[in-house]
């Protein structure tokens, strides 16, 4: 097994050979013109420049610069008038703050320069997100600087001041309430106590009010199966994981707090006597989602069989643990009996999750885990998470009377029903319908622009708030920047509305004073400083819900089937773009989804034996239709998904949100069913699929490179062997030389290189890297990387310095067509980040002409922007192909409409770092701005930097923290005790028989499955 | 008996210990409060007794207790409000100007700035003065010799030049009046024969020749020069909207630069002030002045004043402020000249990369002191004599300042 040498593949395209494929394969930067394309032809050959015109330009270049050269322009200085006290030009200061986006938070830290938020990263202060942040609340930042969001407020679609919106509205408001008119304010769900109550004081003024909270993606099912509360849940102490469905790494609740949990379970060392144990992850599911990638066993099921999955689940542990089984559940499915077997051998360290959002399918789920003894470990009802309180069927009966003509007045608190509910076109319907009605949405998007007044609500960095993401777990939200629009905070305008005092800052500090701190100025600032309080140590509870197994098994046995043959809708949620609420954010859409690697679109999603079957391939459009519902999509076929379904995510199909968005794939939520009262991602009747004839490219960034036949780029094991043997799956190369064979690092024409000072390194655990890609959106927003657009991506010239690298793996050889399909069918999945190496035998250093990139004495491999003049031999020599080109100038180019073509959107970019211009090459620097700083801090100190004082921006955005990163030199360092400690274990160069020896090290994957019998 | 000796003897050294120990701080606390004092005080108040914004301080420990000191420094309307009469004459008698308020100083720091009070008014100002000048004398030749030496250099030559010609000219007149014949001469004017030599000249195809490769050697030097020129504006000194100077404030006045340039210690920027920093003591000195009430205007306006930027470095070099003055010990005029003689400030330096890479290769890392560089140096000293260079340590790589 040592000398291991599996086949991965990136792609179908790879495994099959597709002509396209082999076509781009040698081809390094794919500079061919679009055929479809005009606008990419354009931007893509530079073919359409003659001679003469080159000749004219050439003139006219030369005329320009000298006589620009005549004369500098006269730059200006402008400092502050009135500097506050706080501030320091070109010194960062950071503050403590809450991210929440409907249901999702995270406690942050806001970076700010000049008074303008540039970055956001995870506040360890915090108990409950400890630190991690999902790439979406990375993004949010640029959200900040959106320039399509309202500049002001609005009534009947005009722009008015917010005295006279006060007063119409009021006015109106009062009529309503007079007469006893219902008054109904829509809201995603709202984690802070304070604005709760805020809505409260609203409702006593107007009586008839009610607050129903949805969410785009419920959690609904969950509350009901434990009487209307999520339970916490901590997957830290979960030695067998299974989940139906739930893509809790990606997806699911709270992603990144739960991908931390799990990592923890996850981790693994070399050492002697290290840990050696893991814990066994199941996944059950439809999709391959970026959960089941991470699994260690997996297996597919329709999404007409989920709740029967449930059952059968629960039937095989009530036969171990002699518990009364329930009736149906007869419905085949790989590795379930193991599953339960290990689900009662671990008891009391056992969990199982479920995606489904039906109530009847979560109720068997907390019986199994009633089972296996989850309650008062793995899962905690005393302290229950608020994330998803949204009410389905509260929501389900208001867009139903509002139908009806019942309501009379609606204040939609930034949702976006509309867009975002399956009923959403009902709602479309009925709103101009309705007497009066208010949005607080930041646009007037789909549901904002059917609404008489829109309240604009500002920004969450431009906010005063708080949040409560887990009973007895408090938060703050601070603002980071006055307002950039005149906007104002819905909380001020509800306050306002009901007649009280509309400053909600001081409203905020009263109330956390009286109901939650208790200490005085004192309290509040130190709270205010941390940003959290969390005065509940923490109790356990291990009760665990009644459920009426019996009554939930019958409801599931008549809303799924163990054996339908037709084709299944399953709608679910994608990691980056998530519900779609941040769609107009381009950093978001340009995020290549973990597993399928497409950016800037949503798919049909089908498995490679359906598309043979429909006679489909990839990029075909099809015109998919179920529930009268028809939108029309291009194929992506995704190995491992199940068979007969078609997968199409959520969050695209904007109308009404910006540029970026805006008819950007196409709406998947009116394909939501109502099963049991609740939405869930489901449609397993009546769905079409028929081929247009027509077919679409879609960006996706995967296969842009090659491998180039090395022969290990990825390394893995399975525990039981690793158990045995550390350097078990291990592959280390070989050359054959005169002197016999040695190892292939032993071969070296160079000298090396001598660090005296630092030798900055990186560790990467393929172990705990769960694919989520939160570094690639940190990463552009540390290092000004630019957003290129649908069309470049398809031209393979995606910016990103960080890509996650996903490998489909089988042992099947190319040749062994029966044993190919089987791999597309369950393939097993790696993901790889992919940055620059840092190489001490650099390729690229040595055969750039002008020195443009240089080694320094701190092992970085240096890239000088000024002195590129963009020959593009670096990136032709680089083995991990991490070189990127900016083919154009993407700023300030409407080519390029994007952030960096307004002046709002720059605002985000980081002034330690240059913009790169047209023709130079560009890649990880290693975040050199933060070690410079770093370095300097300790200077001004007079001391050595401490270990884990400079973080690189990935580093420090890893939920799961699989990338270590540090001072080689320094003994004491955490890298450095982690590659003594894997030197002869897990830890492995990437491609190293060709010894370019890389400052980044990389750590076996180790997957927790049974030894292969041999 | 004995253990009463003891006593004795423990009473008398802890005594003495005492003394040593206050002596000590004493030189200790004036050294600080001297820092302090430039820092936070010297901008409205003298060491002598006169008078700037506030009264000189000289003798204030006797004038006042110190208690009352602290309590004024800490918060002067407070002292005034209780009614202190000693408080509100003073009040008065600045026209009711406040004192900014430092509530943040201990009062081992008041009294250290007081002891350097003290101090500097026992041994006249003599001290200060001394560290600086040698210094001074240094960096200024070096800065004007070039151009200076160059502009006298070309005009002596201009003039040897113009006298030779006058001189040939004059021979040229005389050797023809002896050699022509007087007859012809009068015939032919002299403006008719110098043409015809002229045209005899303009035709001899040598001379053609090296005109021509003259003036395109010349031209070539030019365009060079002028090339790498380009961007490089040593000597600018542009017209700035308010008239500051320079001079007034940092060379009469030795207002520390760090008073008015925050930053410089700890931040990448050097920091154009903002107005409410001129507005500490402007608000009280030189009012009428319209110069000043340009401050008063954009303050009352809203809007900032736009000073003209002297010092562009190009966006794609990083340049730190704090790695040079903090961390490398530099003064500020190592780059910026004297800016305490320039009335309008001019750029000094010529900002290339050449200059900054030339400055790294000869100077000495500024390691004394600084656990930082220990092990830097220690390694250094393994196989080198000359000391450590910024250079030996990374100092000429690109991603030091390009990144």
């Amino acid at each position: 097994m040592e000398n291991s040498n599996k086949r991965y593949w990136k792609g179908i395209e790879e495994l099959t050979n597709e002509p396209s494929f082999v076509k781009n394969v040698h081809n390094e930067f794919g500079n061919m013109p679009s055929e479809n394309d005009s606008k990419g032809d354009a931007l893509v050959d530079g073919s359409g420049t003659h001679r003469r015109d080159f000749l004219k330009m050439l003139g006219f270049g030369v005329a320009a610069v000298s006589l620009a050269a005549c004369e500098a322009p006269v730059k200006k200085t402008i400092p502050y008038l009135n500097k506050p006290e706080d501030v320091e030009p070109t010194i960062a200061n950071w503050y403590a703050s809450t991210y929440t986006d409907g249901g999702d938070y995270a406690s942050i830290l806001v970076k700010t320069r000049e008074g303008r938020p540039i970055k956001i990263e995870g506040n360890k202060l915090s108990s409950v997100s400890k630190g991690t942040l999902s790439g979406r609340a990375h993004a949010s930042v640029l959200s900040l600087y959106d320039n399509e969001k309202l500049k002001g407020p609005q009534a009947a679609g005009k722009a008015t001041d917010w005295a006279s919106l006060d007063k119409e509205f009021t006015a109106k408001l009062a009529a309503v309430a007079a007469k006893g008119g219902q008054i109904r304010i829509i809201s995603n769900t709202i984690l802070s106590p304070t604005t709760k109550k805020v809505i409260a004081e609203f409702a006593a003024k107007y009586p008839t009010t009610q607050h129903i909270s949805y969410d785009a993606n419920p959690a609904y099912g969950l509350t009901q199966a434990h009487g209307g509360i999520l339970p916490s849940i901590d997957f830290s102490k979960a030695k067998t994981i299974v989940s139906l469905g739930a893509d809790f790494l990606g997806s699911w609740i709270a992603p990144t707090e739960f991908a931390a949990q799990w990592a923890l379970t996850r981790r693994v060392s070399s050492e002697k006597g290290g840990k050696k144990e893991m814990s066994r992850h199941y996944q059950f599911e439809t999709i391959l989602s970026n959960t089941g990638a991470n699994a260690d066993y997996r297996a597919t099921y329709k999404p007409s069989q989920e709740g029967l999955v449930a059952v059968a689940l629960y039937n095989a542990v009530a036969k171990l643990t002699g518990a009364a089984s329930a009736a149906g559940g007869s419905v085949k499915i790989d590795h379930l009996d193991k599953a339960a077997k290990d689900l009662v051998a671990s008891k009391g360290a056992s969990i199982v999750v479920a995606g489904s959002n039906d109530p009847e399918v979560q109720k068997i789920v907390a019986a199994t885990n009633a089972l296996v003894g989850a309650y008062g470990t793995t899962l905690n009802t005393a302290i229950p998470m608020n994330y998803r309180q949204g009410n389905d069927m509260a929501m389900a009966n208001f867009i139903k009377e509002a139908g009806a003509g019942k309501i009379s007045a609606v204040i939609v608190y930034n949702a976006n029903p509309v867009y975002n509910h399956p009923m959403g076109a009902a709602l479309a319907a009925a709103l101009p319908k309705v007497e009066l009605s208010l949005a607080t949405n930041d646009r007037a998007d789909e549901t904002a622009s059917l609404c008489q007044f829109i309240a604009p609500d500002s920004h969450y960095l431009e906010s005063w708030n708080d949040a409560e993401p887990k009973a007895g777990f408090y938060s703050l939200t601070q603002p980071a920047i006055s307002t950039i629009f005149k906007t104002r905070q819905a909380q001020s305008s509800f306050l306002t509305w009901a007649g009280l005092a509309s400053d909600y800052q001081a409203y905020l500090e009263r109330n956390w004073e009286s109901t939650i701190l208790k200490g005085g100025k004192v309290a509040w600032n130190s709270a205010l400083h941390n940003g959290v309080f969390e005065p509940n140590a923490g109790s356990i509870s291990a009760a665990s819900p009644s459920v009426d197994v019996a009554s939930a098994a019958s409801a599931i046995s008549k809303s799924y089937t163990a054996s339908s043959t037709g084709l299944e809708i399953a709608v679910y949620e994608k990691v980056g773009l998530g519900t779609g609420s941040q769609a107009n954010n381009p950093w978001l859409q340009e995020f290549p989804e973990p597993v399928s690697k497409a950016c800037w679109d949503n798919y049909a999603s089908i498995s490679q034996p359906t598309a043979t079957k429909l006679n489909l391939k990839q990029g075909d459009l099809v015109k998919v239709g179920a529930k009268g519902y028809e939108v029309t999509l291009p194929v992506l076929v995704q190995p491992g998904q199940a068979k007969d379904t078609v997968a199409i995510a959520i969050g695209y199909g904007r109308t009404k949100a910006g540029k970026s968005a805006d008819g950007v794939g196409v709406n998947a939520y009116p394909f939501i069913s109502e099963i049991n009262g609740a939405c869930v991602g489901i449609c397993t009747q009546g769905v079409s699929v028929a081929p247009t004839g027509e077919t679409k490219e879609i960006a996706q960034t995967q296969t842009h490179n090659t491998v180039m036949a090395r022969e290990a780029v990825v390394q893995e094991t399975v525990l039981a062997d690793f158990v045995k043997n550390a350097k078990a799956g291990s592959f280390t190369p070989r050359v054959k030389t005169s002197e016999g064979e040695k190892d292939a690092t032993d071969l070296t024409l160079w000298n090396g290189h001598e660090y005296n000072n630092h030798a900055w390194g990186m560790v990467i655990d393929l172990n705990t890297c769960t694919g989520c890609s939160a570094c690639v959106i940190s990463c552009s927003a540390e290092n000004n990387v630019p957003v290129v657009g649908r069309q470049e991506v398809i031209n393979r010239r995606e910016m990103h310095w960080m890509r996650i690298d996903r490998y489909y793996s089988s042992d099947a050889e190319v040749e062994d067509l029966k044993g190919l399909e089987v791999a597309s069918d369950n393939p097993e999945v790696i993901f790889q980040p992919m940055l620059c190496q840092h190489c001490n035998n650099a390729p690229c250093e040595t055969v750039c002409p002008v020195l443009a990139t240089t080694h320094s004495t701190e092992g970085l491999n240096q890239m000088t922007y000024n002195r590129c003049i963009g020959t593009r031999y670096c990136a032709n020599n680089c083995p991990y192909k991490v070189r990127r080109f900016n083919w154009f100038r993407y700023f300030q180019t409407d080519d390029f409409d994007f952030h960096f073509n307004n002046d709002l959107g720059r605002m985000v970019i980081n002034p330690d770092v240059t913009v790169r211009s047209r023709g130079v090459m560009e890649k990880c620097s290693m975040c050199v701005q933060r070690i410079q700083e770093g370095k300097l801090t300790a200077k001004k100190e007079k001391r050595r930097p401490v270990d884990g004082e400079i973080q690189v921006a990935c580093a420090q955005s890893c939920p799961t923290n699989a990338i270590t990163f540090g001072d080689m030199n320094d003994p004491a360092s955490e890298i450095s005790k982690l590659l003594l400690v894997e030197k002869e274990g897990r830890a492995f160069h990437v491609i190293e028989e060709i010894n370019v020896k890389p400052n980044i090290s990389y750590l076996k994957k180790v997957r927790n499955k049974d030894a292969k019998k041999a | 008996m004995l253990s009463k000796k003891i006593t004795l003897v423990k009473f008398l050294f802890s005594f003495l210990f005492l003394i040593a120990a206050t002596t000590a701080t004493f030189a200790q606390d004036a050294a600080e409060g001297e820092t302090l004092f430039k820092n936070n005080c010297a901008a409205c108040h003298a060491s002598t007794d006169e008078v700037l914004v506030g009264p000189g301080l000289k003798g204030i420990s006797e004038r006042r207790p110190i208690e009352w000191i602290v309590k004024w420094v800490h918060n002067p309307q407070a002292v005034i409000a209780s009614g202190d009469k000693y408080a509100n004459d003073l009040y008065n008698k600045f026209n009711k100007a406040a004192m900014t308020p430092y509530p943040n100083f201990s009062e081992d720091q008041i009294k250290g700035i007081i002891a350097y009070i003290d101090a500097s008014n026992a041994a006249p100002a003599a001290a200060p003065a001394a560290g600086a000048a040698p210094a001074e004398g240094a960096a200024a030749p070096a800065a004007q010799s070039s151009g200076g030496m160059m502009e006298v250099l070309l005009l002596g030559l201009l003039i040897i030049m113009v006298l030779v010609l006058i001189a040939l000219l004059s021979i040229v007149n005389t050797l023809g009046k002896i050699t022509q014949d007087p007859a012809a001469a009068a015939e032919t004017p002299l403006m008719q024969r110098i043409s015809a030599n002229l045209k005899e000249l303009a035709a001899n195809s040598a001379v053609k020749t090296g005109i021509l490769v003259l003036a395109l050697l010349l031209g070539g030097k030019a365009t060079i020069d002028a090339a790498y020129g380009v961007g490089i504006h040593q000597g600018y000194a542009p017209e700035q909207p308010i008239k500051f100077s320079h001079k007034l404030h940092a060379g009469q006045y030795q207002i520390n630069c760090n008073y008015c340039h925050t930053g410089v210690y700890s931040g990448k920027g050097g920091n154009v002030p903002s107005a409410n920093i001129c507005m500490n003591c402007h608000n009280a000195i030189k009012r009428e002045s319209p110069e000043i009430q340009k401050i008063y205007t954009a303050l009352e306006n809203d809007e900032p004043i736009q000073w003209v930027r002297v010092h562009n470095l190009p966006d794609l070099a990083y340049f730190n402020h704090s790695q040079h003055t903090n961390v490398g010990g530099l003064e500020c005029k190592n780059c910026h000249g004297e800016i305490e003689k320039m009335e309008v400030v001019e750029q000094r330096s010529s900002l290339t990369m050449g200059w900054c890479i030339d400055c790294h290769r000869q100077t000495d890392v500024n390691a004394k002191g600084n656990a930082y560089y220990d092990k830097l140096v220690e390694i250094h000293n393994k196989d080198s004599k000359t000391p450590l260079k910024v250079q030996n340590i990374g100092g000429l790589e690109c991603s030091k300042c390009h990144y």
